[in-house]
């Protein structure tokens, strides 16, 4: 239990960095590359919390794909791929104020519900288990998804489409 | 290891996410944004099913991955197209509807 303790330790405190890069360096390639950082750390908790099919499901679509897509949106938005100086709001103290009082309230109401709540040890779940539950119990919101990205695909092709 | 932690971690990325897409200018940064407080719910999804030793948490994780995906691919069509009719995608600037 300690060394997952302390993997768990190294890893928060580096996606915390990552994060408050994401949303505070002038630079959107280098912002795309540390939320790289982000994502694959969350990677690492799902198979920290014995999540193996999600943990790999989150590398293949989030760093394989959604962030070669934004880097797509970059380069297609961005002419100059270096440092910019007009990348925040003008008013950046009231963002910070509200993400801080939600900080401090879910840090309240968390710490008072669940402070001892321990996770079950040895709770590995494998890929079999997690589609059989999707193709037995979750079979309509599974065929919603998938005519939901079907939808997203084509309405993405006709709002970016050229006249 | 506890369940509380998790959701902590959780949290703060919610937070840093609901920052980023306060203050930052930039459509594509916003996304990015976005990004992040998806994640810290798919943390979170994840976190109280493996407490509760239920599968659904992580079907709903995945979900929620998939949508994020599609999310994510609309909205870079939607600025792209600003992009195209404003030669910018400062989001301040899109006040046109303003009264």
């Amino acid at each position: 239990m300690v060394a997952q303790n302390v993997f768990f330790g190294i890893m928060a405190l580096v996606m915390i960095f990552a994060a408050l890069k994401v949303v505070s360096t002038k630079n959107v390639v280098h912002a795309a590359l540390w939320l790289v950082v982000v994502l694959g750390g969350v990677a690492g908790q799902f198979l920290l919390l014995g999540a193996e099919f999600v943990g790999v499901t989150q590398v293949l679509v989030y760093i394989g794909a959604v962030v070669v897509l934004l880097l797509f949106g970059v380069m297609l938005t961005k002419a100059s791929l270096g440092e910019e100086a007009d990348l925040n709001m003008p008013n950046r103290a009231l963002p910070a104020v509200i993400a801080a009082l939600m900080f401090g309230v879910m840090t309240y109401a968390l710490i008072d519900t669940f402070r001892d709540t321990e996770l079950p040890r040895e709770s590995v779940t494998n890929a079999a288990a997690v589609s059989d539950s999707i193709f037995a119990d979750y079979i309509v919101p599974f065929e919603a998804v998938s005519v939901l990205l079907l939808a997203a695909l084509i309405g993405a092709v006709v709002v970016a489409r050229k006249e | 290891m506890l369940l509380v932690q998790f959701l902590l971690l959780s949290s703060v990325l919610f937070c840093i996410g609901i920052y980023g897409v306060l203050a930052r200018k930039n459509g594509v940064m916003v996304l990015m944004s976005i990004e992040l407080i998806l994640n810290a719910v798919n943390i979170n999804l994840v976190a109280f099913g493996t407490m509760t030793s239920n599968i659904a948490g992580e079907v709903f994780a995945l979900f929620v991955i998939a949508i994020a995906a599609a999310e994510v691919g609309v909205g870079l069509a939607i600025v792209l197209l600003i992009f195209r009719n404003r030669r910018s995608v400062d989001l301040s600037s899109i006040d046109s509807m303003k009264g």
